[in-house]
């Protein structure tokens, strides 16, 4: 019991402090995103050149050194790595592809439904369609094989990094880009948005809160524990947003989010299923990556590639809507995943 | 009893080797595991499915015994 106590505690103060990131700067319904965050500063280091989307996110960096320092704490800190990490690079991109069709990674898709914007439902049902799908393969032996222990300094290199990340954007060298306009121009200042980072990272880590977990293990086990951390943030979120009167409801006109049903539903069903052969959603990547999973870093990787590739290659939706392009690419997507599951499934593997 | 090695395997995997293996062998099995991550995840399985755990740690590893 303490422990579903202790996630909804933790769902309560992420939709919360969500709030009060939009309340200080961040872009509405945008006090967390994940994939928007990793989009923004793939554009900060200059990766693609949408001038809109354009920052380091400290939200981000302070995710991975909340995880990583209460990791350490806790000795619960390994290095390791070598699970598929090419394929989780591939799924990754994957991901971000339908993460940029809907506009938001699952963390947003709540947050946004907690703003009242009514799209941001026809997001939940793709993504518990592909998580079904996802669980398909699972059933029939999904697996994306081992990983192995690592040296620590292979752990440690990706925190390093973020420190660094951290560094560039204190001292804003030319090479990095900054929006003057647009969602990459709205943020909280920066200690603020690390601390709120360092908090929810640390949260994260120790209930182990991941999106896509909370419908699979509900689905595969009965098991509603990270679940109830899941529909926690959607509750705080609504809550906190009414407080501020920033809710407001209806599918039209809603902050950085379009109103395209087929592509909300299509894009955040490749989310959900690529997530659950990941093995968790992109705040859950990114925590993981932090406690010393290199696979996960690899996979944060990849979506910070997956950005530059939406925007390089026009895949990305935009407030007017999705591109014939980003249609293409979800289109492929699908292809390239249902190949991915096939191949990794256990019948297959037998016949080999 | 029946062992099964769950080592290396990210998450649901642990638990769905558990599950099928209990299948097989509802009477109860070892598991083992090498993350506390895991070890909750099985463990809460377990406790759900009327199983009683108990665990005992190895080196990096814990093997955690279910027995109905």
């Amino acid at each position: 019991m303490k422990e579903k106590r202790t996630i909804i505690i933790t769902g309560g103060l992420i939709g919360i402090i969500s709030v009060l990131l939009v309340y200080l700067g961040n872009p509405a319904n945008m006090g967390f995103c994940i994939a928007c965050f990793l989009r923004d500063i793939a554009g900060g280091i200059g990766l693609h050149r949408a001038g809109v989307v354009q920052y380091i996110r400290p939200e981000i960096i302070g995710l991975v050194l909340g995880a990583f320092i209460l990791a350490s704490k806790n000795k619960e800190f390994e290095s390791r790595g070598g699970s598929s990490p090419f394929t989780r690079f591939i799924l990754s991109i994957i991901v971000m592809i339908g993460a940029l069709m809907f506009l938001g990674c699952p963390l947003r898709m709540i947050l946004r439904l907690g703003g009242g914007d009514l799209s941001a439902l026809i997001g939940i049902a793709g993504f518990v369609v592909g998580i079904l799908v996802g669980v398909y393969f699972l059933n029939k032996g999904f697996n994306l094989k081992r990983n192995y222990k690592m040296s620590k300094f292979e752990g440690y290199l990706f925190p390093i990094l973020n420190t660094g990340l951290f560094i560039l954007l204190l001292m804003s060298p030319v090479f990095i880009f900054f929006s003057e306009k647009g969602p990459g121009a709205a943020h909280a200042s920066i200690w603020i948005s690390l601390a709120a980072g360092l908090v929810v990272g640390a949260l994260s880590q120790k209930t182990r809160l991941c999106m896509v977990g909370g419908t699979r293990d509900m689905i595969l086990f009965k098991d509603n524990y990270l679940l109830l951390g899941f529909l926690s943030i959607i509750v705080f979120s609504f809550i906190a947003n009414l407080s501020f009167g920033f809710f407001n409801l209806g599918f039209e006109s809603q902050p950085i989010a379009h109103s395209d049903g087929l592509w909300n539903f299509l894009g955040m069903f490749l989310v959900g299923w690529a997530s659950v052969l990941l093995g968790g959603c992109p705040l859950r990547q990114l925590i993981l990556s932090g406690e010393g999973n290199t696979d996960s870093v690899i996979s944060v990787i990849g979506l910070i590639v997956g950005a530059a590739i939406c925007h390089n290659f026009g895949l990305a939706a935009s407030p007017s809507g999705p591109t014939i392009n980003g249609q293409i690419a979800v289109g492929i997507s699908i292809i390239i995943t249902l190949i991915i599951s096939s191949v990794n499934s256990e019948m297959k593997i037998r016949r080999e | 009893m029946k062992k099964i090695d769950t080592c290396g395997m990210s998450c649901p995997q642990p638990v769905l080797m558990t599950k099928k293996a209990l299948e097989e062998n509802p009477e109860g099995i070892d598991i083992i595991v090498d993350n506390k991550t895991a070890k909750g995840n099985v463990e809460r399985f377990l406790n759900n499915s009327g199983y009683k755990t108990e665990f005992s740690e190895n080196d990096d590893t814990f093997i955690i015994s279910a027995r109905k």
